[in-house]
């Protein structure tokens, strides 16, 4: 694994599991500041989770979790809470609060936080989703808002308190092209801007490897591979070309493991 | 046999770890630092959730039980040649049992499974998961003042249903049936006691409002997100309510009357 030079996210031999099953086994990651880091691999491998476990949000069986020098999993409850201050995290569906209006969405944690005037609310509120483009919306209700744009104000409530850190989860699931490619540059833009640091958990390869500075692919619990998206693009292993080009078959079987077809054809009779 | 010795054993720790688990919901988000300022307005929404929007059915309902307590009482107690006690009749029945019983059975129904549909889908919807990444504690800010609602509603809305209750049983005892009024309402005073009677029938809706919007939000704080999970969890609401306020009652009961 490279050395950064600045690391806010320091993840070290962290171990998760769920029920029996092995999610993370002694995984190290390591996060550079500033920049945009993607956490790729298969659904079902537990990058959520990854995004739960530094939120603080689930504690790992072992292993620590440094954000700059708090270790998540040791912090009590207090001390989380002022932790996630500077975290903003976009949730895959958006998680806007439905009994509020777009403008109240964005204007939540600011309340919650700060006691500034009205006023400046409403200022702070107006450039952020200035930023995202929905200054228009602001007064609708996240009912009114198509997946897209409820996602991009998940994301300006997100940034609402110039957070550090921004998590995005799986951001660019189910979304058409054009809000596709407006999240792809509005991350990246922001991230530019704002100069906080970026992860981004996703499997949408192509999106993903043109805005990420570093690149960590999971599968089987581990890290399999790290580094640039050129330096993966020349990775020899089976497992991480089959995830990079989309291969139906590979090290990742195709077909769920299943008893002899024609025995199962056969009624279990041989 | 060893292996549904372990399933059972298996099931046993899983409820009671539920339990532990509904125990520590209540203890961080009503006994752990209390916050009457953000509070208060989240209350005030909650109580007209919960307790004015069931105001409707509490009242229709007591009518009901009333008239027929009225017609019932009636139709037994004129073969004694003693139909003038049917408003005591009435009144206790309603306000020892009644009232509170049928109140908190309704109230599981009407508010406690809305509750816990309102927070299963919150969970499912990761609106739980996303106000804790803001740094606020769910249970403070969604569990807490539902809670609260559904604890100060329950005792207002059962004394309601009494009120009515017995208006319903006056309406058809004094004017369909003509039992003298003054005997109907006299025989009343005399035999209702406000300790004994009314405040104890106010304790019992306190301890089911205390029961059943314990369940109803444990159940949607702790159900699995997805819309199987949160249609189970109102069904758990709705059938565990029912039988705590059941089984309650006749402990509150044996307490309180038991000793006749």
């Amino acid at each position: 694994m490279k050395e950064f030079d600045d690391v806010v996210i320091d993840i070290k031999k962290l171990s998760f599991s769920r029920g029996d099953r092995l999610i993370y086994d002694e995984v190290d990651i390591k996060v550079p500041r500033g920049k945009i880091t993607a956490i790729m691999g298969p659904s079902g491998t537990g990058k959520t989770t990854l995004l739960r476990l530094i939120g603080g949000q689930l504690k790992p069986d072992s292993g620590s979790i440094l954000v700059d020098d708090d270790n998540i999993p040791e912090l009590g409850r207090s001390d989380l809470f002022n932790v996630r201050e500077r975290m903003g995290m976009l949730f895959q569906s958006g998680a806007l609060f439905t009994d509020i209006s777009v403008f109240e969405n964005v204007a939540f944690p600011i309340r919650v936080h700060t006691d500034l005037s009205e006023d400046m609310i409403r200022d702070v509120v107006f450039m952020k989703l200035q930023a995202v483009g929905l200054r228009g919306a602001h007064d609708l209700m996240p009912s009114e808002l198509s997946g897209g744009m409820a996602r991009r104000v998940a994301l300006a409530r997100a940034i609402s308190l110039d957070p550090d850190i921004v998590m995005y989860d799986e951001p660019f699931t189910g979304q058409d092209p054009i809000a596709m490619g407006v999240l792809v540059n509005l991350i990246r833009e922001l991230n530019a801007s704002l100069e906080h640091t970026s992860i981004i958990v996703s499997h949408d390869i192509q999106e993903t490897l043109g805005i990420a500075d570093y690149i960590y692919i999971i599968a089987d619990s581990k890290v399999i591979a790290s580094g640039t998206p050129e330096e993966l693009s020349k990775v020899e292993s089976e497992q991480v070309k089959q995830f990079m080009h989309g291969l139906p078959d590979g090290p990742v079987p195709f077909h769920f493991p299943a008893d002899d077809i024609v025995s199962d054809l056969m009624g279990g009779q041989q | 046999m060893i292996n549904q010795l372990a399933r059972l054993g298996h099931k046993g720790l899983s409820k009671l770890a539920a339990f532990g688990r509904a125990g520590m919901i209540l203890f961080q988000s009503l006994v752990a630092a209390p916050q009457p300022l953000i509070m208060f307005p989240l209350l005030v929404k909650q109580i007209y959730f919960v307790g004015v929007l069931s105001l409707i059915i509490i009242v229709v309902s007591g009518l009901f039980i009333g008239m027929v307590l009225g017609l019932q009482g009636y139709t037994i107690l004129v073969d004694y040649g003693s139909e003038q006690a049917v408003g005591q009749m009435v009144a206790l029945s309603l306000v020892r049992e009644l009232a509170p019983v049928v109140t908190a059975l309704l109230f599981a129904g009407r508010a406690g499974s809305a509750l816990t549909a309102e927070i299963g889908l919150m969970k499912a919807t990761e609106q739980l998961s996303s106000l804790e990444m803001i740094g606020v504690d769910p249970l403070r800010r969604i569990i807490a003042p539902r809670f609260w609602a559904g604890f100060i509603c329950l005792p207002i809305l059962a004394a309601i249903f009494a009120l009515v209750g017995i208006y319903g049983g006056a309406l058809v005892s004094i004017d369909w049936l003509g039992i003298y009024e003054g005997s109907f309402w006299a025989n009343m005073q005399n035999s209702v006691d406000f300790y004994d009677d009314v405040v104890n029938g106010l304790i019992k809706a306190v301890a089911f409002g205390f029961v059943v919007t314990w369940i109803a939000v444990f159940q949607g704080y702790d159900c699995i997100p997805t819309s199987e999970g949160i249609s189970q969890a109102t069904t758990k609401t709705v059938v565990y309510s029912s039988l705590a306020v059941l089984g309650l009652d006749f402990i509150l009961t044996a307490v309180m009357f038991g000793e006749l």
